[in-house]
């Protein structure tokens, strides 16, 4: 096999600042074969994907394309040399205000040789051809703004397959179509490994990957965990190579729950998935794990007040709880640590004591004025609780580190009692040390309110909870008592089911 | 200048929330016509007119918030709309005429209401303060006016979740702040802000003067940005804007003192207004890419 591989990438190696994020990767494609890439989040997936079509340079190793040295220095030099990537953003790949057959013929329309003057007669001959290769089923005429997302996709690889490349690299391509345009990209791909390409599919949708995988990678922390070929493909086996599990566990005190805080009955957060149903004591660690999009953040969300469930109905504290905003949820002792603080919660124009103040601005004053003494103090406390490495409560957040400002973040939520504590990713762009910090506190502190995880990590889970539940296609598939696991269900849950029309 | 001022603090209520409002200048003539025609076509009082004025700058805050947070407009094309719109229909009931006691109505008739005097001490009495007239009563205004927004944007929540908001509109919203709502109260009180300013300039001008107002707009708006870059604080701040319009205030009344040609003054203006942005922006490490 490793005789004909088109494409091999030889110890890849990438830092960013002290950061390694590829440490070593080694990866080989085939042609007319389709390698589906497994990773977490910050895994390194993109990474490798941004080194290959020319984004970024790498810091060492080797790339090799039919045997002759890769090193593409910008992405239109990856493109000419026929390795084509299609991101996972849509948008990216087509230009919305223009029709299809412009869109197709774009790459031609620059670079030296172009000709001066726009003949659409020509750019609509030429897109043509390009659409019948592809078998495009779209009138060339009309715009990318009118196409539904699938058309738009399909529009974004038949692009990238006007170069002819000998390597497809599609990043998450059905993270936002339904599973009816999924079907169609599928029978694309179908087509494309029929005519020789190799194709590496970077996705987390169990259901895409059972159907299109001829070969899986796993990749986790930067390095290739995992690689299945053998037929039957092992899909357990590179779901746990993916999200690994080190031996060296701590090990943690399982707590009981006591009395119920949240009862969640017959809640649906998505269209054709099925109801979740689950309660939540005082005292107890949940941890929700599953895979990226399989609604972890959605019923997050809906907890929290952002976002309205399809049907059912919540009890919190044996009154119905149905928030319509986050001051409602936040007012009812819901507080919810979003994800990508960047963008879902640090303040960056605030320091720290502002930033931890925030929702609780009312509770910190009196008719309306800031009780800037109280304030203070209270960052103090946090800070000293959570152990954030920052010379005074008045340190701007950009002067603190990725950990330190997830400790602020976790330090504002956990400075007033809390009913229903929810973390989302938590531990995301967070170090070893922090992420045991920030454990440690939840489960110290753990009492008198019920605690809410949701991590796609199964090592967090497992490091933080009392109980871990599973979710698959936007509802619950499984719980487990984080004392004697059974790591076999757990990873078979994770996995999913082969095909059920997932959305 | 002092009217400026006030104005430039209406603006910084809109620059702390992220926003941006060009219909000022234009809420303000509009007020001061509104002023003038209340008093001299309806021959009501002092206090109808200000009444009236007041409300005009509630009711276009109102409409500029409801376009920029519900229509999704970009505030600057929203409120440069709104400018465009109370440009035109200021000029409407008098036919384009200004409006003066004694004018001639678009029916013929005369009209004979007048400023009423009371109206008319808030642009010309003078406070004594040490020395005798020291202070007009805009000074005043401006002044209280300043402390009132600086105090509720440093030292009460409403103001803190206004930065909040301005920062970053998705974190203020998860930590349970309307962040809609916070946004439409600040486009009105710049509306507010512009209408008092209209009520003074109508006052000191004793008429509703089309043509006057015309730099309102840009001294404001280059007050409040000069205003960023006071004590490197690198954010929109009631101080920092009054110390801008005061800035502005003493560049104009230098350079007519050094004989400056008057059309010069709108250039040197515009210069020192990008000096101040560069350092605010460039050379501050606030800039995120």
């Amino acid at each position: 096999m490793v005789e004909n591989a088109v494409f091999r990438v030889e110890g890849l190696r990438k830092s960013f600042g002290r950061i390694e994020v590829l440490g070593g990767v080694s990866l080989d494609l085939h042609a007319g074969e389709v390698t589906v890439l497994m990773g977490a989040n910050g895994a390194g997936k993109s990474t490798l994907v941004k080194i290959i079509s020319g984004v970024y340079a790498r810091d060492g190793g080797a790339m090799q394309l039919g045997g002759k040295d890769f090193a593409p220095a910008t992405p239109a030099e990856a493109i000419r040399s026929g390795v084509v990537t299609v991101h996972q953003n849509i948008n990216d790949g087509v230009v919305a205000d223009l029709d299809v057959a412009t869109n197709l013929t774009l790459d031609r329309l620059s670079g030296s040789g172009a000709p001066a003057f726009f003949n659409p007669r020509r750019v609509r001959r030429e897109a043509k051809i390009v659409a019948d290769r592809m078998g495009l089923a779209i009138d060339l005429r009309s715009r990318i703004n009118d196409l539904s997302l699938a058309d738009r996709q399909m529009v974004a690889i038949a692009r990238a397959m006007a170069h002819e490349p000998k390597v497809l690299i599609l990043d998450e391509p059905t993270s936002s179509l339904s599973s009816a345009e999924a079907t169609r990209l599928f029978a694309v791909i179908d087509r494309l490994r029929g005519h020789g390409v190799a194709i590496l599919y970077i996705s987390h949708r169990m259901s895409d990957i059972r159907r299109l995988a001829d070969r899986i990678v796993s990749m986790r922390d930067g390095k290739i965990s995992g690689v299945f070929e053998d037929k039957p493909l092992d899909y357990e086996g590179a779901v746990n190579a993916m999200l690994g599990r080190r031996i060296h566990l701590d090990r943690i005190v399982v707590n009981e729950a006591a009395k119920t805080v949240l009862a969640v009955n017959a809640l649906r957060i998505a269209e054709g998935a099925r109801p979740i149903s689950l309660t939540l004591g005082a005292g107890e660690v949940v941890a929700v794990t599953g895979l990226v999009g399989v609604g972890k953040t959605a019923l997050a969300e809906t907890l929290f007040g952002t976002r309205a469930p399809l049907s059912g109905t919540m009890v919190l504290n044996g009154r119905r709880y149905a928030p319509a905003s986050p001051g409602e949820a936040i007012a009812a002792g819901v507080f919810l640590v979003a994800k990508d603080r960047g963008d879902n919660g640090i303040v960056q124009d605030f320091n720290i004591y502002e930033n931890i103040s925030l929702p609780f601005l009312k509770r910190l004053s009196g008719l309306g004025v800031l009780k800037r003494n109280v304030e203070r103090a209270t960052a103090r406390r946090q800070i000293g609780e959570l152990g954030i490495v920052c010379r005074t409560e008045r340190d701007e957040m950009g002067t603190l580190s990725g950990g330190n400002q997830q400790k602020v973040m976790v330090a504002r939520w956990m400075s007033q009692p809390a009913s229903l504590f929810i973390l989302d990713e938590p531990f995301q762009g967070v170090d070893i040390s922090a992420r045991r910090d920030i454990a440690t506190k939840l489960r110290a502190s753990s009492s008198g309110r019920a605690t809410l995880i949701f991590v796609t990590e199964l090592d967090e889970a497992l490091e933080t909870a009392d109980r871990i539940l599973v979710m698959s296609e936007h509802t619950i598939v499984g719980e487990h008592r984080n004392a004697d696991i059974d790591m076999d269900r757990l990873l078979a849950e994770v996995a999913g089911q082969p095909l059920r029309g997932a959305a | 200048m002092a009217i400026t001022g006030i104005l430039a603090l209406g603006v910084t209520a809109t620059l702390v929330v992220g926003g941006f409002d060009l219909s000022i200048g234009s809420v303000a003539t509009s007020a001061m016509m509104a002023a003038a025609y209340v008093m001299v076509v309806l021959e009501q009082n002092a206090m109808v007119a200000v009444a009236a004025c007041l409300l005009i700058g509630v009711v276009v805050g109102l409409i500029n918030g409801f376009l920029i947070v519900y229509m999704r407009m970009p505030d600057l094309l929203a409120t440069l709309g709104m400018m465009f719109l109370l440009v035109g229909l200021q000029r409407i009931p008098t036919e384009g005429r200004s409006i003066a006691t004694g004018m001639t109505m678009p029916d013929g008739s005369v009209a004979t209401g007048k400023f009423g005097a009371n109206f008319l001490a808030l642009g010309r009495h003078r406070f004594d303060f040490f020395i005798d007239n020291l202070l007009p009563v805009s000074v005043v205004v401006l002044l209280v006016l300043a402390l009132l927004i600086w105090f509720f944007l440093e030292y009460t929540r409403f103001g803190r979740m206004m930065y909040a908001v301005g920062s970053n509109p998705r974190a203020a919203e998860l930590a349970g702040a309307p962040v809609k709502a916070y946004k439409i109260w600040a486009y009105v009180i710049s509306g507010v802000f512009a209408s008092i300013g209209g009520i003074l300039l109508a006052a000191r001008l004793g008429r509703g003067d089309i043509a006057s107002g015309n730099n309102l707009l840009l001294d404001s708006v280059a007050a409040a940005l000069i205003g960023f870059a006071v004590l490197g604080a690198a954010k929109p701040n009631a101080f920092g804007t009054a110390i801008g319009a005061l800035f502005v205030g003493v560049l104009l009344q230098g350079l007519t003192m050094m004989n400056a040609p008057y059309y010069t003054q709108d250039f040197i203006k515009g210069a020192v207004l990008v000096v101040a942005l560069v350092f605010t922006f460039a050379l501050s490490n606030r800039g995120r890419a």
